[in-house]
C-alpha cells in the first residue's frame, strides 16, 4: 500500500453533506471486473453534462481550470456514506486525490481510504468551511499542506491540528499491508478457532458439507412466520 | 464499554469473537461466515489470487448472484447491464477455483445475500458475518454480529478468517409503547433517522430495544437493522428471543439435535445486562410514529405521509438548508407541498429492506381487489427464490399481476442502477428500498422510500398515500 507522510496540493471544495459513494462513483461506471479504469467515472453524475456521457459540465468544481490539478477534496459531513463499494476510493486515487478533509465519514469508506493510501482527515465543519473560503479566494496560490506525522493541516495562516486513530495512522504512515500483519498472528487465530469450536460446535457443524452441497430441500424451508 | 461488569449485547458478541487485542488499539475479530456477491466478489478473489494468498477456510465463504443478475423471468447470464455477464462469469470461475459455495443464477436458493443468509440458516444468532455490502448490518436483526466491508477487507477476511477492527461505541435506541395500526418497522426507522439525522450513529454499534421492537416479527427486525447503515451505524443488533428461535428451527443450515439445544442455550444469554452502560441512548415513543416517506435525497429527509414537504427556509442549520434546497430541485418538489399531492410514475417492491414473504403479504393485502392507477408502472421483485416460491404457493403472484404489477425473479433489481434497467429520467418512484440518493435508481430518477404497504397504496392511488388513507377513500371493488 502507498504510504502517506505529507502532501501539499490544490484543494477542491465540494462542500455538500452526505456525499454518498453512488455519487463518487455511480454504479454504471463500474464497468469491468477490475480496480482500474475508474478515474474517468469519478463523480460522473455531476462531472459530465449527460448520464453516461463525457462532455464536461463546466460548473462542476473539478472541471474548473483552477482546480484541474486538485489532489485534495474538502468535503461536507458524512462524506462517503452509503454503499461499501471500494471503487469510490479507487476512483478518487486514480483521479489523483491523495487526501480528503471533512467533518465526518461513512465508516466503510473511511477504512477503504486507509487501505488504499488515501488520507481521510477529520476537522470540525467550521474549520473545513474556513479552509474552503481561503482556498476559493485563489486555489493555486493557496495550496493545502497536510502533514500526517505532525497531524497538521496548513494553508497560509490557517493551521489546525487533526487527530486520527493510531491504527489507521500507523498503516498510512508506513504503507503497511494488513493481511501480512494479521498473518503474523496466525497461531493465535488457530488457537482461538480451536477454543471456539470446542465451546460453540453448533457454529461450525453446518459448514462441513457446504462446498459440495447442491440445492436445499427448499420446500421444507420455512419462509413464513406469523 | 461497561465499567460495572455488566455488558451490552454488542459487547458480549464482540467478546466472544475477539481473538486478541492488537498493539494498534484494534481487536482481531474472528469471522464465522463471509458472504460475497457478483458485484465485488470476483475482484476480491482475483486480488487474493494475484497475491498468491489462499482462502483460509473456503467452507466459511458463500457467494450469491444478486446485484447485477437480471430479474426477468427465464433469465440467464445475459443482463441488461452492459458487461454484466463478465461479472457473472468471473464470479462463477473465481468461486469454483477456490471451492466457495455459489448460489448461481439458476440455483433454487439464489437471492439477495441479506435475504438468503438468514433464510437458509447460514446467518445465525451469535455468529459473526461480513459481506462486501453495506447492508450486511441487516443480520443484526436476528442477533448476529454483522457488518459491511470493502473489497480489501473482504480479501483480509478470506485470507485470515478475521478482521482488524476498532471497537465501536455502544448506542441504544429504545422504541417504547405500542405502534399505531398500519405503522411498520420501516416507518420506525425512517422516523428515527429523520429525527436524529443520517449521521446520528456514526462511530456506534446500535442496539434496537424496547417494547415496540420486542413486539416486531423477525422479518421486520431485519428491515429495521437493514436501515442502520443509513443512520451511519457500523452495525446494529436486536436481542434474539423465542421468535428468533422459532424462525430458525428447521432451516436448512440451522444446527440440529444436540447442536440446536446448545445453540439455543447460548442465544438465550444474548441480551444486554440490566445494568449495562451505553455510551449514548435515545428513547422514542412508538405511539407517535406514523407511516413515513422520504421527500428528499437522503434517508434523513423523511416526513409523515400525511405531512408536507418542508420549507428549506425554515431549516436553521446552513448545511442542512442547502442540502434540502438541492434535494427539492432534484426531486422536483415545492416547499409546503402536501405529500399526498405528489403524483408517482412507478412503484417498486423489493430489495434487502422489504422483499421477504411478510413484506409481499402486506403489500398484497393492500392490493387485493384493487389495481394500479392509470399510467403507473408497478414492479415486485422477491428477495429470494425461496420467497418467490412461498409467495406463489399462496397465490400472491396472481394477486400482484391482477393488480397490474410485474412479477419478477429474485435479485436486487431496480433497487439501484448498474447501467441496465431503470425507471427513467425524471420518473418518480415510490420504493420499498433503502436509498433515495441522487441517481440511485437511475440518472435523474426520483426515489421516495416507504414501507411496502405505503408503496402498494400509493401505486393504487397514483399519488403518495398510506394504506389507511387509501382505505378511507373507499372499499376495493371485488
Ligand atoms: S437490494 Fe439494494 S441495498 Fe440491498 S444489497 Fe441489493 S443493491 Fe444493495
Amino acid at each position: 500500500m502507498k504510504a502517506f507522510t505529507r502532501h501539499s496540493g490544490v484543494a477542491a471544495p465540494l462542500r455538500r453533506r452526505n456525499i454518498d459513494t453512488d455519487a463518487i462513483i455511480p454504479s454504471r461506471e463500474m464497468k469491468r471486473v477490475s480496480r482500474h479504469g475508474l478515474g474517468e467515472g469519478l463523480f460522473a453524475g455531476w462531472r459530465y453534462t449527460l448520464p453516461g456521457g463525457r462532455e464536461p459540465n463546466p460548473e462542476f468544481v473539478l472541471n474548473r481550470p483552477e482546480y484541474s490539478a486538485a489532489s485534495i477534496l474538502l468535503g461536507g459531513d458524512n462524506f462517503g456514506c452509503g454503499s461499501s463499494r471500494e471503487h469510490a476510493v479507487w476512483a478518487l486515487a486514480e483521479f489523483g486525490i491523495r487526501a480528503i478533509i471533512a467533518s465526518g465519514y461513512g465508516a466503510i469508506f473511511y477504512t477503504n481510504c486507509v487501505r488504499n493510501g488515501v488520507l481521510p482527515v477529520c476537522l470540525p465543519d467550521a474549520d473545513v468551511e474556513a479552509l474552503a473560503q481561503l482556498v476559493e479566494s485563489d486555489p493555486q496560490a493557496n495550496p493545502v499542506a497536510i502533514d500526517l506525522e505532525r497531524g497538521e493541516v496548513r494553508c497560509g495562516t490557517f493551521c489546525k491540528p487533526f487527530e486520527m486513530d493510531s491504527a489507521s495512522r500507523h498503516m498510512l504512515l508506513h504503507g503497511l499491508d494488513p493481511i501480512s500483519l494479521t498473518l503474523q498472528s496466525d497461531a493465535e487465530i488457530v488457537r482461538f478457532e480451536g477454543a471456539r469450536r470446542a465451546r460453540f460446535g453448533w457454529a461450525f457443524s453446518p459448514l462441513k458439507s457446504n462446498a459440495s452441497e447442491g440445492s436445499q430441500d427448499v420446500e421444507k424451508m420455512k419462509s413464513t412466520e406469523s | 464499554m461497561a465499567t460495572t461488569g455488566a455488558s451490552t449485547l454488542f459487547d458480549k458478541l464482540w467478546r466472544d469473537h475477539a481473538v486478541c487485542e492488537l498493539d494498534s488499539g484494534e481487536t482481531l475479530v474472528y469471522l464465522d461466515r463471509i458472504f460475497l456477491h457478483e458485484r465485488t466478489g470476483a475482484i476480491a478473489l482475483q486480488g487474493l489470487r494475484a497475491a498468491a494468498r489462499p482462502v483460509r477456510t473456503p467452507q466459511q465463504v458463500f457467494c450469491t448472484m444478486d446485484h447485477i443478475v437480471d430479474t426477468f423471468p427465464g433469465r440467464g447470464d445475459e443482463t441488461l447491464m452492459p458487461s454484466g455477464k463478465d461479472f457473472i462469469v468471473a464470479t462463477r470461475e473465481e468461486t469454483a477455483a477456490v471451492g466457495v459455495r455459489l448460489f448461481d443464477v439458476d440455483d433454487p436458493d439464489q437471492g439477495i445475500a441479506h435475504v438468503i443468509s438468514p433464510e437458509l440458516g447460514l446467518a445465525l444468532p451469535g455468529l459473526s458475518l461480513v459481506c462486501p455490502d453495506s447492508h450486511t448490518c441487516t443480520l443484526g436483526g436476528i442477533g448476529a454480529l454483522a457488518w459491511g466491508i470493502g473489497s480489501s477487507e473482504a480479501e483480509h477476511a478470506m485470507a485470515t478468517s478475521t478482521l482488524r477492527v476498532k471497537k465501536p461505541k455502544n448506542l441504544r435506541v429504545c422504541f417504547e409503547g405500542a405502534l399505531s395500526p398500519g405503522v411498520t418497522a420501516k416507518d420506525m426507522v425512517l422516523h428515527l433517522i429523520a429525527t436524529i439525522g443520517a449521521n446520528g450513529a456514526a462511530g456506534y454499534a446500535v442496539e434496537f430495544a424496547g417494547s415496540a421492537v420486542r413486539a416486531l416479527p423477525v422479518e421486520a427486525r431485519l428491515t429495521m437493522c437493514n436501515m442502520a447503515v443509513e443512520f451511519s451505524a457500523i452495525s446494529a443488533v436486536i436481542a434474539p428471543d423465542e421468535k428468533v428461535e422459532a424462525y430458525f428451527h428447521g432451516r436448512p443450515h440451522a444446527p440440529q439435535g444436540e447442536d440446536w439445544q446448545a445453540a439455543v442455550e447460548y442465544w438465550r444469554t444474548l441480551r444486554s445486562d440490566a445494568a449495562a452502560q451505553f455510551d449514548r441512548e435515545y428513547r422514542i415513543d412508538a405511539s407517535t410514529i406514523t407511516p413515513s416517506v422520504t421527500w428528499g435525497t437522503s434517508p434523513e429527509q423523511a416526513v409523515a405521509t400525511a405531512g408536507q414537504v418542508p420549507d428549506p427556509d425554515c431549516i436553521a442549520d446552513p448545511g442542512r438548508r442547502a442540502a434540502a434546497q438541492r434535494a427539492l430541485d432534484y426531486q422536483g418538489l415545492r416547499p409546503g407541498q402536501p405529500i399526498d399531492s405528489i403524483a408517482i410514475d412507478a412503484a417498486f417492491i423489493g430489495s434487502c429492506t422489504n422483499s421477504r414473504i411478510s413484506d409481499l403479504r402486506a403489500a398484497a393485502a393492500v392490493l387485493r381487489g384493487r389495481r394500479l392507477a392509470a399510467g403507473v408502472r408497478g414492479v415486485v421483485v422477491p428477495g429470494s427464490r425461496g420467497v418467490k416460491r412461498a409467495a406463489e404457493r399462496e397465490g400472491l403472484h396472481e394477486l400482484f399481476t391482477a393488480a397490474g404489477f410485474e412479477w419478477r425473479d429474485a435479485g436486487c433489481s431496480m433497487c439501484f442502477y448498474a447501467g441496465g434497467e431503470t425507471f427513467g429520467s425524471n420518473q418518480r418512484v415510490i420504493s420499498s428500498t433503502n436509498r433515495n440518493f441522487e441517481g440511485r435508481q437511475g440518472p435523474n430518477t426520483r426515489t421516495h422510500l416507504a414501507s411496502p404497504e405505503t408503496v402498494a397504496a400509493s401505486a393504487v392511488a397514483g399519488f403518495i398515500t398510506s394504506a389507511a388513507a387509501l382505505a378511507d377513500m373507499g372499499e376495493p371493488v371485488q
